[in-house]
């Protein structure tokens, strides 16, 4: 696979989970508008995600698309202000990462533990 | 209308000042008639480009108080604030001297586009019918008149980024020759476009669109590209 083919790849993926984002976003935000009505508590908020597949799957799968779109926009970021292009990959290789462990993290924080 | 202009020039190359001159103020007066009266009444040191005058040739576009336009259809009481005007070289390219740059590497990123047009039938074939009214021919008549000014080049921040960036000119002939249909080179034409230095890297600002003198809308062709790359890379996995 040519250099040329992989970046536009990373460039369709790019795409895609942005068009995921764009639904989870909004999701994450009418979820919250709504169970937040009258105020809510960490305990009653516990006590809803904890053991729920749904919510686990859901917030599974935005950290996921997070984890995708949010390293290459850097890596596009950090090309064309600061740094080239092996430098660049590497940070957002990194930053992935990072987004995968503490997002996987606080999913299941709220539904497994 | 006041009596005189203010003009100051970059006078250099990539290291230079500007100078002003006093320009008498003209009905119906172009930018590119302003430099022509400093070069043939005040400075005849001053270095420019033109050919045309008429809005065809594409060779004497210049950054007039801060963008880039082509000066010989650009019309003063368009642009100038308070009677003032700043005249500079296009950006993202090198300087030659004063207000003349080097297109060399923009007309180069033409030919890295696949730019030209790669046919197989010979004198002895029968015409090609292309049908006037046909989605491919339309996308290419959206973009075959480009004078390869420039001004798209120098506007866009993805240039100035990047500079292995093909720019929307290249990118936009590339896609009238992707709609050609008695073309034979786009495998190789969309491996040339695609990736960080293709049409990949665009933003979607859209200033090469909004500033083309032309109207033409190269970040149109950049989408098209990108979306039919994209087609052919599914095609391929």
């Amino acid at each position: 696979m040519s250099d040329t083919i992989a970046q536009a790849r990373l460039w369709y993926w790019g795409r895609i989970s942005a068009m995921a984002l764009a639904f989870f976003v909004l999701a994450h935000l009418v979820i919250i508008i709504y169970a937040v009505r009258g105020g809510l508590t960490g305990t009653e908020i516990l006590a809803r995600t904890h053991g729920n597949v749904a919510f686990g799957l859901f917030y599974a799968s935005f950290v996921l698309a997070s984890a995708v779109h949010a390293p290459l926009g850097l890596a596009r970021i950090l090309r064309e202000t600061v740094m080239g292009e092996r430098g660049a990959n590497v940070v957002a290789a990194l930053f992935a990462v990072l987004v995968l462990v503490l997002g996987m993290r606080a999913v299941y924080g709220v539904v497994l533990s | 209308m006041t009596t005189n202009l203010q003009v100051k020039v970059w006078r250099g190359k990539e290291e230079g000042d500007f100078v002003t001159y006093d320009v008498p103020r003209l009905e119906s007066q172009t930018v590119l008639d302003v430099v022509t009266h400093i070069q043939r009444h005040i400075d005849p040191g001053l270095a420019y480009r033109y050919a045309c005058r008429v809005g065809m040739c594409g060779s004497c576009a210049m950054t007039v108080n801060g963008k880039a336009r082509w000066t010989c259809r650009t019309h003063v009481a368009k642009v100038a604030r308070d009677g003032k005007l700043e005249l500079a070289p296009l950006s993202n390219l090198p300087v030659i001297k004063d207000l003349v740059t080097d297109m060399t590497e923009f007309f180069d990123k033409w030919a890295r586009a696949k730019g030209s047009f790669k046919g197989e039938q010979t004198r002895h074939d029968e015409f090609a019918m292309v049908e006037p009214q046909s989605t491919m021919r339309l996308a290419a008549d959206a973009g075959i008149e480009c004078i390869g000014c420039g001004v798209c080049y120098a506007s866009c921040d993805v240039v100035s980024w990047r500079p292995d960036y093909l720019g929307p000119a290249a990118l936009n002939r590339a896609w009238t020759l992707v709609n050609d249909v008695r073309d034979v080179a786009n495998v190789e034409r969309l491996l040339a476009v695609s990736g960080d230095a293709g049409c990949h890297a665009c933003h979607t600002q859209g200033t090469c669109t909004e500033r083309c003198p032309k109207h033409l809308e190269p970040t149109a062709s950049i989408s098209g590209l990108k979306h039919i790359a994209i087609k052919a890379l599914r095609r391929t996995a």
